[in-house]
């Protein structure tokens, strides 16, 4: 019994060509690129938006995991109920991700609102540790240290 | 969408929150096909009842070209459960099981590029439902392991013939796994931490 074979979409990345001086068989490339929409669509991913990203372009950068706390002197009332209910969730430190989920609003929403109380200075946000091109040995190290003790 | 007035939010519990402390969080993506044991894992390991997110999405007609198309979007409401483990005072990790054969998920702005790397978890019952997902990984450099979730019905395919099926180099891990066990669960996600710290050592400057 074998199991079904996948795919890839595009042959095996080789290690990148070594920047070769220009000659007539570029075309070859050029073809290549065009095959890789699967349908007709040429970047079928563009078919899917996250609905409120991209306009406004003022919402601050807030991952799934920044974490978000009130400030000390955060003196409210807020305007919108949402606000204050975020004020009160975010006494101790919580994620974005995690004021979404108790709020049970999108993400996106939770964004909009976080980023006026960040200009209005109700809140601190403590960006994430995302992956970079040399990840740092220690962190993952923590991490693994972390997950040992569970 | 629903907002809840204040007295119907229920949680977070006191020891819901995080101390003051804590600085900064990091996150790991758990992906695989519908049922494939996901909420489990999370649930496995996480030291809060697992939560769900959710986003909204808009999705234009399909085979319509958006220059022109945009009289026919519909929006989606899509969902997906996460937890966390505190991993010191000051750092914190979050895990979210994201249901990967919708490639509206990796539309979504640092959910795969800003992780540490993913487990990508298969039912060996629906193997080429992981196959989009892994094309996907690759394209954008994420590291990934693979788990392989053991459901008793499915087929026992050996490890290698796995590996050949999926077209992955001997250098991505391959485990079993029972994502209904913590120790199991912590296990896989030890396996890539070990390889992205293999990874770190083999990129790392000298
Ligand atoms: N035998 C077995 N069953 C599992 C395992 N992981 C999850 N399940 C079961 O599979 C079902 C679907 O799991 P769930 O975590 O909801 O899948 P999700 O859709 O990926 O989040 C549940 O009934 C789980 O108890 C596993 O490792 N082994
Ligand atoms: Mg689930």
């Amino acid at each position: 019994m074998t199991p079904p074979q996948r795919r890839r979409r595009h042959p095996k990345e080789e290690a990148p060509d070594p920047p070769a001086p220009e000659s007539p068989h570029v075309q070859e490339g050029a073809e290549g690129a065009d095959e890789e929409g699967e349908g007709k669509s040429k970047n079928p991913e563009r078919l899917y938006v996250l609905t409120g990203g991209g306009e406004g372009g003022d919402r601050a950068e807030l991952d799934l995991v920044t974490l978000v706390v009130a400030r000390a002197d955060a003196s409210p009332p807020v305007a919108q109920p949402e606000q204050s209910a975020l004020l009160r969730l975010c006494q101790a430190p919580l994620s974005v991700a995690e004021l979404s989920a108790y709020l049970n609003l999108p993400f996106s929403v939770v964004t909009v609102l976080l980023t006026e109380m960040l200009a209005a200075e109700l809140v601190h946000a403590r960006a994430p540790i995302v992956r970079s091109a040399l990840p740092d040995r220690s962190l993952l190290e923590a991490v693994m240290h972390g997950l040992q003790k569970l | 969408m629903d907002f809840k007035s204040s007295d119907t939010i229920t949680g977070p519990r006191a020891e819901d929150h995080l101390p003051h402390t804590a600085q900064a969080a990091v996150k790991i993506v758990i992906v695989g096909g519908f049922g494939v044991g996901k909420t489990t894992m999370v649930g496995s390991v996480s030291e809060i009842k697992p939560l769900t997110t959710e986003e909204t999405m808009t999705q234009a007609g399909i085979g319509v070209d958006d220059n022109y198309g945009s009289e026919s979007k519909t929006a989606t409401t899509v969902a997906m459960d996460f937890g966390r483990i505190s991993i010191t005072d000051q750092l914190v990790l979050y895990l979210f099981g994201t249901p990967g054969q919708e490639r509206f998920w990796f539309l979504w702005n640092g959910l795969f590029e800003g992780a540490l790397g993913a487990v990508v978890l298969i039912d060996t019952r629906r193997l080429e439902v992981s196959f989009d997902v892994i094309g996907r990984l690759e394209e954008r450099g994420v590291p990934f392991v693979v788990a392989i979730n053991d459901f008793p019905d499915a087929p026992g395919y050996p490890i290698e013939d796995l590996r050949t099926a999926l077209d992955l180099p001997e250098e991505i891990p391959i485990v079993k796994c029972d994502a209904r066990r913590r120790a199991s669960s912590r296990d896989t996600l030890m396996t890539l931490m070990r390889f992205l710290h293999s990874l770190a050592i083999t990129s790392a400057p000298v």
